[in-house]
């Protein structure tokens, strides 16, 4: 095997035809790095999933006095008592594993700590104004939280009970959407890419009709003949590969990341997650590629 | 070297075979000429040779292999010991002399150092000594014809398959390119020429073998074209 030989070949067949070598990295850039996307977005869920479980399930908001709800406007502020009946509902419940009171103060310390950018807001909101609450902790994350939720809902001096996992379920909607539809455009644009190599491998072996057909006749080896087109299918995939790789990095620390100022806590994806995504994108790439190539020159160069 | 046992080819989306029964042998060190009017089946014959086709019937023996038992990844180690020119010299037009004839060895993988040896014997071989920095545009049509004859020896193939290689080249020439392909044959190779030349064949005294509508219809050692034409 003459390595050096090999490679000339190849440099020839790119160059030959620069224009669908072009089209041909363009499109697996895109794609590997739309389907790269796609799995950080995955990632991305998984992440801020986990860290969710274990936390706090339901907050059991109480009234204040300047609650709205026709409950609390009916029976005024919670009570001590009611309080306490409300904890001892929640802990006798055999669902629930940890109760938490979160009292007014400490609410609004919480509230001032949250929105500490945002000083307008925290001038005009009174300490009265933010609600005391229990946060619940469900033994099992998977069961229904409405039902521990019904047990207190109403109660005297309940003003509302939130389940977190609704407003999560929310924004798991919306990058699961997000995914979908990046996987979608990901897998059209991979077919674009699959006949975009079948065609530039085409045009590449009737470019050098006259090459191959010597070749075949002083009996180079199949190996011999197809290798340099095969090559040029990798070889142009793996340019894509390392454009995607460039803008997979993009999407990660600009588009990704900027979700964690959303959150109070850690959800940024670590370098190994991209890494990880990065690979799987080049295992892909060369796959396809390298197999499309494959299956082309079975037409086009046979013996 | 090549034996042709009942051969029948029948091309598809065609009633007529392009060889009908043929049944032949060529033995080692041979020189033969092949004749007959176009689509007589020459150049059918020597495809069956290559294995560029399979025969509909009957078996075919190149160089002691039966070709029906060839698997697809032997055929080229069938076509290293057979040497092929043609009527249009298929050089490369961006490869020089040397590198044309280089070309044949490298895509079979040789190593530089044998390349480097073997490649000016044959050029002198051919009789184009000082000119194998030439590109194929600067050369004579028969000049062009050498190169490819080069080609087809470089690797000492032990038969030479011509398809009229004479064809495009005027007579005075030809005669230069019937000296070298009898050079050829007198180290040993076994060579097929097909033609339609008359002057060429009746000059060389081999053997003929004369094909009509796919059959063989004369062969003859020390014969000459024939009066038909």
């Amino acid at each position: 095997m003459r390595a050096q030989f090999v490679l000339h070949e190849v440099w020839i067949g790119l160059r030959r035809n620069l224009t669908m070598t072009i089209a041909l990295v363009v499109v697996v850039a895109i794609s590997l790095s739309l389907l790269g996307t796609g799995l950080l977005f995955v990632k991305q869920v998984s992440n801020t999933r986990t860290y969710w479980q274990g936390k706090v399930q339901l907050s059991v908001y109480l009234c204040t006095s300047g609650s709205a709800s026709s409950q609390c406007a009916r029976n005024g502020p919670v009570t001590a008592t009611e309080i306490s009946q409300v904890r001892q509902e929640l802990q006798s419940d055999n669902q629930v594993s940890h109760v938490a009171f979160v009292s007014e103060a400490e609410a609004y310390r919480q509230f001032r700590q949250e929105f500490a950018d945002n000083p307008s807001l925290i001038r005009d909101t009174l300490p009265s104004e933010i609600p005391s609450s229990f946060e619940v902790k469900l033994k099992n994350t998977q069961a229904d939280a409405s039902q521990v939720s019904a047990v207190v809902n109403g109660a005297p001096g309940v003003d509302q009970v939130v389940q977190n996992s609704s407003v999560l379920d929310k924004f798991y909607k919306l990058l699961d959407g997000a995914r979908n539809a990046v996987v979608v455009i990901a897998i059209i644009l991979i077919i674009a890419a699959i006949l975009l190599v079948a065609n530039t491998i085409r045009l590449s072996a009737f470019n050098r009709r006259r090459e191959t057909s010597i070749m075949r006749l002083v009996g180079a080896s199949n190996f011999y003949v197809q290798l340099p087109f095969l090559m040029e299918g990798v070889l142009a995939g793996l340019v894509g590969w390392l454009v995607a790789t460039g803008l997979l990095i993009v999407v990660k620390s600009l588009l990704l990341d900027g979700l964690q100022q959303y959150f109070p806590f850690n959800v940024q994806l670590n370098t190994t997650d991209l890494v990880e995504v990065i690979i799987i994108a080049m295992i892909i790439g060369l796959v396809l590629c390298g197999t499309t190539s494959f299956l082309t020159l079975r037409r086009y160069l046979r013996v | 070297m090549i034996h042709f046992e009942n051969v029948t080819k029948t091309y598809q989306n065609q009633s007529r075979p392009a060889l009908e029964n043929v049944t032949l042998d060529v033995e080692k060190g041979e020189f033969v000429f092949l004749v007959g009017p176009s689509g007589s089946g020459k150049s059918t014959f020597l495809r069956l040779v290559l294995k560029e086709e399979r025969p509909t019937e009957g078996r075919i023996h190149v160089a002691g292999k039966d070709l029906a038992r060839l698997t697809n990844w032997k055929v080229p180690h069938l076509r290293r010991r057979i040497g092929c020119v043609f009527q249009d010299f298929r050089l490369l037009p961006s490869k020089n002399v040397y590198q044309n004839i280089a070309f044949a060895l490298e895509v079979i993988g040789k190593p530089r150092r044998f390349i480097r040896k073997v490649v000016p014997e044959v050029i002198d071989l051919v009789g184009l000594e000082g000119k194998r920095d030439r590109m194929p545009d600067e050369l004579s049509g028969g000049e062009q014809q050498r190169v490819a004859m080069a080609r087809a020896f470089v690797n000492r193939p032990m038969i030479l398959l011509a398809d009229e290689p004479t064809g495009n080249i005027d007579p005075a020439t030809s005669i230069g390119i019937m000296k070298v392909l009898d050079r050829i044959n007198r180290t040993g190779t076994t060579v097929v020429m097909a033609t339609h030349d008359a002057a060429i064949v009746d000059s060389m005294r081999k053997r003929v073998i004369e094909l009509e509508y796919g059959k063989v219809v004369r062969d003859q050692s020390r014969g000459v074209y024939g009066q038909a034409y």
